[in-house]
């Protein structure tokens, strides 16, 4: 059935950091839409409502770090990796300070509020940043884990979260591991690459795909950094082709990603970028905008026959 | 409350002493900022060496009082006070801004024993200084938090959100100073972006505002003494400095803000130290 990403991430700040006396959370007066507030209610000594001020929020955090503590930094991606970049490349990744920013209402998730709260570049901004690492989780088992795994590893990481529903792709008590891709479904014909959303919606694709006798492998890339190079370029000896899918801009993001990965290793294919393509979206319905702007299944099916006809 | 006397004589000769220091690095390296390093001096000099709880041999001490030079640019200070303390040999002020130097254009943690908080950015030092704060708070511990803002740096908005976000929090264990000396980069404050009544906004955003002589070890020695009387509150001390303080022609001019110095200035300013060899 599968759960409300920022659901479970409220639950997860609770179910790991309340008896962690180290976990703070911070967030930019929008608790209530992050779920943050969870957190704020369980242990309100250790929540701090900054206000509408996401700079000094993050800097904030950054100096809660220097002093030991475990800062998740909580607001909407788009604001987040803008408003938050500067104290997350100045005093975050600089100094390698342990902050946890997640980025809630990831891609397209704040659907009807339109372009000015999607996030579709911040992938590409927070990949850049030295010591950072970078999570896009899947479905509740695998947020759950990234949440568990954040206040266990001491690197400044960006978590980019969902409003929305993510069907379940994993049972729970699945184990998971920093810089290793997940194979969520078998195939020989073509892999596609996804993260956080495109999991699910790759499958159903695959789905889609084996009925007309093509066998596709999914990967859920679902740690963006560090990335696993050997899984991608094994994807592409073994089945020929490579499908990136991303809730995000094609530009810099996983795709960017995957590429940079294959070409280091002179392992290049046919490959396909799904995702949006250097623009801003629109307000709708969300599974409206997955359809328009070719992010759905359907749109993935399409890329892999495309890229099927240049192997 | 007053310093010994001859406690302040021995701050004043410090002073004296950094000031040659920091020209001689800054004209070997021609590179660095002279003018803010040379206005902030007295107040890092009280603060190292009459209020900070800091151990050279234990530069992470987990009670230890932290200072955001917020005003990152004037790290050659800096620097100079942290050698002096004993967290690096004297010596090394001459790497400043060498490759593989410890001693980077702006302070970073990772690099330089003794320094609390990466800044060069203008804007987010206090901010980081608050969080820190906020967490010694939630330690328990008695350390204090200095952050010295530059009186061009408050343009930046990020900083009015962490004077309000301090009123909020009650962080009394945050003391932040400004480094006020009316000149920032391209010209005087008052031509770049007018602030008005500096005081009156500080006290408007809920702060306990103490003003006094940034150049007058006594004077800042009794206000950060006053500071951690206050509880409940922020204080900001705002200290009246003057840019280039020490060396006539630099004094004012934000043509020194961030220039080298030449062979005849140098001579100059090095004969006005008493700094002449």
């Amino acid at each position: 059935m599968g759960k409300a990403i920022r659901d479970v991430y409220g639950e997860a700040l609770v179910k790991y950091g309340k008896d962690n006396k180290d976990v703070v959370v911070l967030d930019a007066d929008v608790s209530g839409s992050t779920k943050s507030a969870t957190f704020g209610k369980a242990c309100p000594d250790r929540f701090f409502n900054m206000g509408i001020a996401e700079a000094n929020m993050t800097a904030a955090a950054a100096g809660m770090a220097s002093v030991g503590k475990i800062p998740f930094v909580n607001t909407f991606a788009v604001f987040l990796t803008t408003i938050g970049l500067l104290p997350a490349r100045a005093l975050g990744s600089y100094s390698k300070l342990n902050i946890k920013m997640a980025g809630a209402y990831g891609g397209m998730s704040d659907a009807f509020d339109g372009p000015s709260h999607h996030a579709l570049e911040d992938i590409a901004v927070m990949r850049t940043l030295p010591n950072f690492k970078v999570f896009v989780p899947s479905d509740a088992t695998l947020t759950d884990w990234v949440v568990k795994n954040a206040i266990e590893d001491k690197s400044p990481m960006y978590i980019r979260l969902s409003r929305d529903v993510f069907p379940d792709i994993y049972q729970e008590g699945e184990v998971f591991e920093e810089g290793k891709g997940k194979i969520v479904r078998e195939g020989t014909d073509a892999t596609i690459i996804a993260c956080g959303l495109m999991v699910g919606n790759s499958l159903k694709a695959a789905e889609e795909l084996a009925k007309e006798g093509i066998q596709v492998r999914v990967v859920d890339m679902f740690c963006i950094k560090p990335l696993d190079n050997e899984l991608i370029v094994r994807c592409a000896k073994e089945t020929g082709a490579i499908i990136s899918a991303e809730e995000h801009n094609v530009i810099g993001g996983l795709g960017g990603a995957v590429a940079e990965a294959l070409c280091q290793a002179g392992a290049q294919v046919p490959m396909t970028f799904v995702g949006t393509h250097d623009l801003h979206g629109e307000c709708g319905p969300y599974a409206k905008l997955q359809e328009k702007y070719g992010l759905d299944a359907a749109a993935i099916a399409k890329a892999v026959r495309e890229t099927l006809a240049r192997k | 409350m007053k310093l010994p006397a001859e406690e302040k004589a021995r701050l004043e000769q410090l002073c004296r002493q950094f000031r040659i220091d920091l020209i001689e690095t800054l004209h070997q390296r021609q590179t660095g900022h002279p003018g803010g390093s040379l206005s902030v001096c007295e107040i890092l000099t009280t603060l190292y060496f009459e209020e900070m709880n800091v151990d050279p041999a234990d530069p992470q001490m987990a009670d230890r009082d932290r200072l955001v030079l917020c005003k990152g640019h004037a790290a050659p200070m800096l620097y100079r006070v942290l050698a002096e303390k004993g967290f690096f040999p004297v010596e090394e002020m001459k790497t400043l801004r060498c490759l593989d130097s410890r001693l980077q254009g702006h302070p970073c943690p990772l690099e330089t024993p003794g320094v609390d908080a990466a800044t060069g950015p203008l804007g987010i030092g206090l901010s980081a200084a608050l969080g820190m704060s906020m967490a010694l708070k939630l330690n328990n511990s008695p350390a204090r938090v200095y952050a010295i803002l530059g009186d061009g740096e408050i343009d930046e908005g990020t900083v009015w959100e962490a004077l309000m976000a301090a009123v909020k929090f009650k962080a009394d264990n945050l003391c932040a100073v400004l480094d006020w000396n009316g000149v920032q980069l391209d010209g005087t404050t008052e031509d770049i972006m007018p602030m008005g009544d500096i005081p009156a906004k500080f006290k408007a955003f809920g702060w306990n505002v103490i003003e006094c002589d940034g150049h007058d070890v006594d004077a800042l020695y009794d206000a950060f003494e006053q500071a951690k009387t206050v509880k409940g509150l922020p204080t900001i001390v705002l200290a009246h400095t003057v840019k280039g303080k020490g060396v006539s022609f630099m004094e004012g001019k934000n043509a020194w803000h961030g220039k080298a110095i030449d062979d005849e200035s140098y001579e100059k300013a090095m004969i006005e130290l008493g700094g002449a060899k």
